[in-house]
């Protein structure tokens, strides 16, 4: 009987280790922002829609907000756009826009066609801010706070669930009526 | 002989387009020599994050067009390559290097391996000894067939 306890013991080890790379993986969904916690990178870009005007990244300074980046060619924009939209009339923080990599006509279409949740998009045609955010395929959102670090970032479609699971969550408490 | 020839000609052929195709993925050309070899060194050491076990050297998607234009405009610039490592660590994580750093989280990943080639000499010892322990006490059987 004793015999089996140390090969038990390690089979068991090797089974947890292997667990755990597994379950850590580098993975799309599961891939942690190299960002968290730290100042959310600095952008000026053309807003969407409006030459000549340009959007900052210390626009939303002193309060929390979202960024969320998208593009025409995005299949799972399109699948979270709905989701967006009833994010945007909650009212409850500025969701803005980083439209990646696309064609301005096409992204203003969009906007028309399917309605528009952003209060601005800012417009990056060359993908250098959301290189410095470190996105790697869109959709991805960040939330920013107040004192304009990032606090966390969802990759993939943003669906009713993962706005209040992780970005209400993360804003403060609203008084009660 | 002549359809050998015909299938040497198609395998040639196929080869070709082959390495066409790779080639075709990156035509970057720096104007220096020194930078180019820098370059193509820095590229093949960057994940491509859309597609995970390709470097930014082999991938065709936007995405790692882009961090090739950042490491070529870096490169110019006079950037060092352990500056360009940084940045690109500093947006996309450890990750972004096929070979991450030795730090506290990784260290795990180097040490276990040498753990368990000294447990199982270990183990292998045990056991050795134990067999050979048992030959020298019970020698009764091996007298029988010294007898026989």
């Amino acid at each position: 009987m004793n015999r089996f306890i140390l090969p038990v013991v390690i089979f068991v080890a090797l089974a947890g280790v292997l667990y755990v790379g597994v379950r850590h993986s580098p993975n799309k969904s599961t891939m942690v922002s190299a960002l968290l916690g730290k100042p959310a990178p600095a952008f000026e870009l053309p807003v969407l829609g409006t030459p000549g005007r340009t959007i900052r990244s210390t626009d939303f300074a002193g309060q929390p907000w979202v960024l969320n980046v998208w593009g025409t060619w995005c299949v799972e924009c399109r699948i979270e756009h709905d989701a967006l939209l009833a994010i945007a009339r909650e009212q409850r923080v500025p969701l803005v826009g980083l439209n990646w990599k696309d064609e301005d006509d096409a992204a203003q279409q969009w906007l028309a066609s399917l309605g528009n949740p952003y209060v601005v998009t800012a417009v990056d045609k060359e993908g250098r801010t959301a290189i410095d955010f470190g996105v790697y395929g869109a959709p991805e959102t960040f939330f920013i706070d107040a004192a304009g670090l990032v606090q966390y970032r969802h990759v993939g479609a943003m669906t009713a669930e993962v706005w209040q699971r992780e970005f209400l969550s993360r804003l403060p408490q609203r008084g009660l009526p | 002989m002549m359809r050998m020839n015909t299938l040497r000609s198609w395998m040639v052929l196929t080869a070709l387009s082959w390495s066409l195709a790779a080639g075709a993925v990156d035509i970057t050309l720096l104007p220096d020599p020194v930078l180019q070899e820098r370059y193509e060194v820095l590229t093949h050491e960057l994940r491509c994050m859309q597609c995970m076990n390709n470097s930014i050297a082999d991938s065709p998607v936007g995405l790692a067009s882009d961090l090739r234009r950042e490491v070529r405009e870096q490169l110019i610039a006079g950037k060092s390559d352990d500056e360009i490592r940084a940045y690109m660590v500093q947006r996309y994580g450890n990750v972004i290097l096929f070979s991450p750093p030795l730090d506290s989280s990784s260290a795990w990943v180097w040490i276990l391996p040498g753990v368990a080639v000294l447990a199982g000499l270990f183990i292998g010892v045990r056991i050795v000894r134990r067999r050979s322990s048992l030959v020298d006490t019970d020698d009764s059987s091996v007298e029988a067939e010294d007898a026989r």
